[in-house]
């Protein structure tokens, strides 16, 4: 009985194996720290125009950074798509070169100046509020303030977003290492909420969970068309504030990718006139290319002054930003 | 007991099978061992101490919980004359069903502001130990009632008739019946909340799992998420040998007779009304409120049922695909141990159960690891999910496997064989037939374990390969909730039948689970 059914065995585990290999025959892959609910239909669209087949591996955009650091030469992914400019910096060693005519697209400030990866949409990190319980005029211009004991247990900060931890790394190109632990501790010592990502910060203020949260300032707009009535608003901090930097969500072409073109075209379709009127119009975020107009309830780029801090240094402090926010501890 | 020497292929297939087994703990060790000391420092952190005793905290609390309702709940549908006690013993086990994170969407759903039940936000500690012990009790129970079921009514009889009051036999006899079947649900429940990732993270309490898993996704150097493992592997081995020790102290129980009568039933008179509410309330939390939440939800929305169609077959493919691998390759082991016993042979069959000691959120991380670094090949493929999920859930299968050979007796074999029939035919009349309920039994469970899976799924999945748990969590994890009722429900339908079964056929699927 045994002799029958050892080979018998084998032969169907080896079917049922290789029925499930295969796998990997997309034209595409694409690792999207962008959440799927703001840029899935974006997706949608390159498949669409492109012809090509595309797999998304949606995560956090520095768990992907890390991700494709662990990868080395085998990581599967062809091209990554970041929240913001410094998790692409901190990978931008295995990142290979754009060309000139995708670079150029976008201003200065919001390209790698060694052209391995480029911002593709702008966006300012705000102090999002309850309006059922704060006056705008309740609302800190500083994050600084957020530590006195005034708001004790109301603000909401989501620790493992990218935008986040470059807020966090800005801060410290600002005001130094020392005062920014301090911050953080004060922050942690202040009761603040930890949640996910921006989503469930905004959607925790809504609730009124917390009076505010550090967020990025479109993800508002995507849950007001859910829910209209929804109770937060935006507060833009003071000119200068650590928490007011502006960034980027950018794009970078993995060095170890052997679709090197369809990476590229992502990355051109991405600055093309469509895509960026769709960060306009659907995602409310700020457009980088000449010509196509801003959503017109913002304030202009020009006018929103983050700390003097270029976006291409980000990238060299995630390492450290995130041992920071680990021995503080927000994340375990 | 036989000395043959098995065959040779036999041998290999049964070696290799308990080899890939081994692989995570096995690299997880390398891994670690490679690490600079760094890595370690994570472990002399105050914080983590804290993490350490609230996981322990919260598992003791779950299982002092699931003890407490899974007990009384048992006695109540097989000793009382509780009206619709069939019902109520189907009613009470049919959490079953639902993935425990959906409990937690449910409870966070009618918690907080604005919320049915106008509680406070079932978060942290509260929401997590109320989710796990909705969720697992239904162990406690399934177990007690086969327990009751078997146990000899006669003892409890005497004991009335010495003039002992209910409460008295119920301490002085039914109670000690009961020890190791509460043993065995306890250990169940203990090892499925420490291993549980969905509900604390969806609840965001303080817990191992969690913690490892947010090491790993918030930190550039992932060695410390190792190192947080192999902690979380530590704990999981101490509630195992802690139970074996507890299991050899109090001894095995009586187990064997089978009951030729019913048990007398014990009039619960005044008491029934609080024994009705305390089974309605039960029900109530566990099985009406998410069923209701996710119908509301679907009612109230317009769900998209966009990707629900793939996801459905996409959760089906790997759960059909885990469940025919984890159970041939379970079965090598277990006619090795069950044929051929020897020294080797048993000693081959008790690794294979070190799967155990391996929460999912442990096997995705060495997987990820092993196969980034060492074979992209399958890394992010279909293949290597199936491996973990077969990893993961060998223990299931094996025990399936074993405990349906232990009913072919060989002498049955032989004597087909003796009358002439060959080998094969022996094996389609004879052997099949005896031993097939009982794989499909050990396959049931792997199939409906793999189904509601999500740590492990949603670590090593192919880009851009959704299933049902983890349609449910991506809607979680940007609060659209509403979107996660459609994957939830047909989660829970697929699981149906697979609990049906498990539950119908006098809760043996959970005899295996508590090998």
């Amino acid at each position: 009985m045994i002799r029958r059914i050892a080979p018998l065995a084998v032969t169907v585990a080896a079917v049922a194996l290789s029925a499930c290999g295969g796998g990997d025959d997309a034209d595409l892959t694409i690792y999207s720290g962008r959440n799927e609910e703001l840029v899935g239909d974006l997706i949608a669209r390159f498949e669409r125009e492109s012809d090509l087949k595309v797999d998304v591996r949606y995560g956090d955009s520095a768990e992907l950074a890390a991700t494709i650091a662990e990868e080395g030469e085998n990581s599967p992914a062809d091209v990554f798509f970041s929240q913001d400019a410094g998790a692409l910096g901190a990978v931008e060693g295995t990142l290979s070169s754009m060309p000139g005519s995708v670079l150029e697209a976008v201003p200065d400030r919001f390209r790698d100046p060694r052209g391995r990866w480029l911002g593709v949409s702008g966006r300012a990190r705000v102090i999002a509020y309850n309006t059922d319980e704060l006056a705008e005029s309740e609302v800190p211009d500083s994050v600084f303030e957020l530590t006195e004991k005034r708001w004790r247990g109301r603000v909401g900060i989501p620790p493992p977003n990218a935008s986040f931890q470059a807020f966090v790394s800005a801060m410290r190109l600002d005001v130094g290492d020392d005062r920014t632990r301090e911050w953080l501790e004060g922050m942690r010592d202040n009761d603040a909420q930890l949640y996910d990502n921006n989503i469930q910060t905004v959607e925790a203020i809504g609730r009124g969970e917390v009076e505010v949260g550090l967020v990025n300032h479109y993800y508002l707009y995507e849950l007001k068309r859910e829910d209209p009535d929804l109770a937060v608003a935006n507060h833009f901090p003071r000119a200068g504030d650590p928490g007011s930097l502006v960034n980027a969500a950018g794009v970078g072409v993995l060095a170890s990718s052997d679709g090197q073109d369809n990476a590229e075209r992502f990355a051109r379709f991405l600055v093309s006139a469509g895509a960026q009127k769709y960060f306009a119009g659907r995602t409310f975020e700020y457009p980088l290319i000449e010509g196509v107009q801003p959503p017109d309830r913002l304030p202009p780029l020009g006018r929103l002054m983050g700390p003097q801090v270029e976006l291409g240094r980000l990238g060299e402090q995630l390492r450290s930003t995130l041992k920071l926010l680990d021995e503080v501890g927000f994340t375990t | 007991m036989t000395s043959r020497r098995p065959p040779l292929p036999l041998s290999v297939l049964g070696v290799a099978a308990v080899a890939i087994v081994c692989l995570p703990l096995v690299y997880l060790v390398i891994r670690v061992a490679g690490a600079g000391t760094e890595a370690w420092d994570v472990l002399e952190r105050p914080r983590t101490l804290t993490l350490v005793a609230k996981t322990v905290g919260l598992v003791a609390a779950v299982t002092a919980a699931a003890v407490a309702l899974g007990v009384p709940a048992a006695w109540l549908v097989t000793r009382s004359d509780l009206p619709g006690r069939r019902f109520w013993a189907v009613a009470l086990a049919l959490p079953l069903v639902l993935p425990s994170y959906v409990l937690a969407l449910a409870l966070l759903a009618v918690s907080g502001p604005g919320g049915l039940l106008g509680v406070p936000a079932l978060t942290g500690f509260t929401g997590a130990f109320l989710a796990l012990t909705l969720a697992t009790y239904p162990f406690v129970l399934l177990l007690c009632i086969a327990a009751l079921h078997r146990a000899d009514p006669a003892l409890e009889e005497a004991a009335q008739g010495l003039g002992r009051s209910p409460s008295q036999v119920f301490k002085a006899v039914t109670l000690p019946l009961l020890r190791p079947a509460i043993g065995a649900g306890a250990l169940l429940v203990a090892l499925y909340s420490l291993a549980d990732f969905g509900v604390v993270s969806l609840m965001r309490a303080e817990a191992l799992t969690r913690a490892v898993f947010l090491q790993y996704r918030g930190a550039f150097d992932r060695d410390p998420a190792a190192v947080l493992a192999l902690l979380l592997v530590a704990l999981t081995i101490l509630v195992l040998v802690g139970e074996q020790r507890a299991r050899s102290r109090l001894g095995s129980g009586s187990r064997g007779g089978r009951t030729v009568r019913p048990a007398s039933v014990v009039p619960l008179g005044r008491w029934r009304p609080v024994a009705l509410a305390f089974c309605a309330a039960v029900a109530g939390v566990g099985l009406v409120l998410p069923v209701g939440v996710l119908v509301a939800w679907l009612l109230r929305g317009s769900p998209s049922l966009d990707g629900v169609a793939t996801a459905t077959l996409n959760s089906l493919l790997v759960a059909v695909a885990a469940a025919a691998v984890t159970t041939l390759a379970a079965l090598p082991v277990a006619v090795l141990a069950a044929r051929f016993r020897s020294r080797w042979t048993v000693a081959l069959e008790r690794t294979g159960y070190a799967a155990n000691a391996l929460p999912g959120i442990v096997a995705a991380l060495a997987f990820v690891f092993f196969a980034a670094r060492h074979a992209p090949a399958i890394y992010q493929s279909l293949t290597l999910l199936v491996v973990a999920y077969m990893v993961r859930f060998f223990p299931q299968a094996l025990a399936g496997v074993t405990s349906a050979l232990s009913r072919a007796e060989p002498k049955l074999e032989e004597a087909s064989r003796g009358l002439g029939r060959g080998p094969a035919r022996t094996l389609a009349t004879v052997t099949v037939p005896i031993v097939g309920p009982g794989l499909l039994a050990g396959a049931a469970l792997v199939l409906l374990s793999t189904l509601k899976e999500l740590p492990a799924t949603l670590i090593l999945r192919p880009s851009g390969f959704d299933t049902l748990a983890t349609e449910v969590w991506t809607a979680t994890s940007v609060t659209q909730y509403s979107e996660a009722a459609v994957p939830a429900l047909v989660l829970c339908v697929l699981a149906a039948p697979a609990v049906w079964l498990l539950v119908v056929r006098g809760s043996r699927g959970l005899d295996l689970l508590g090998n």
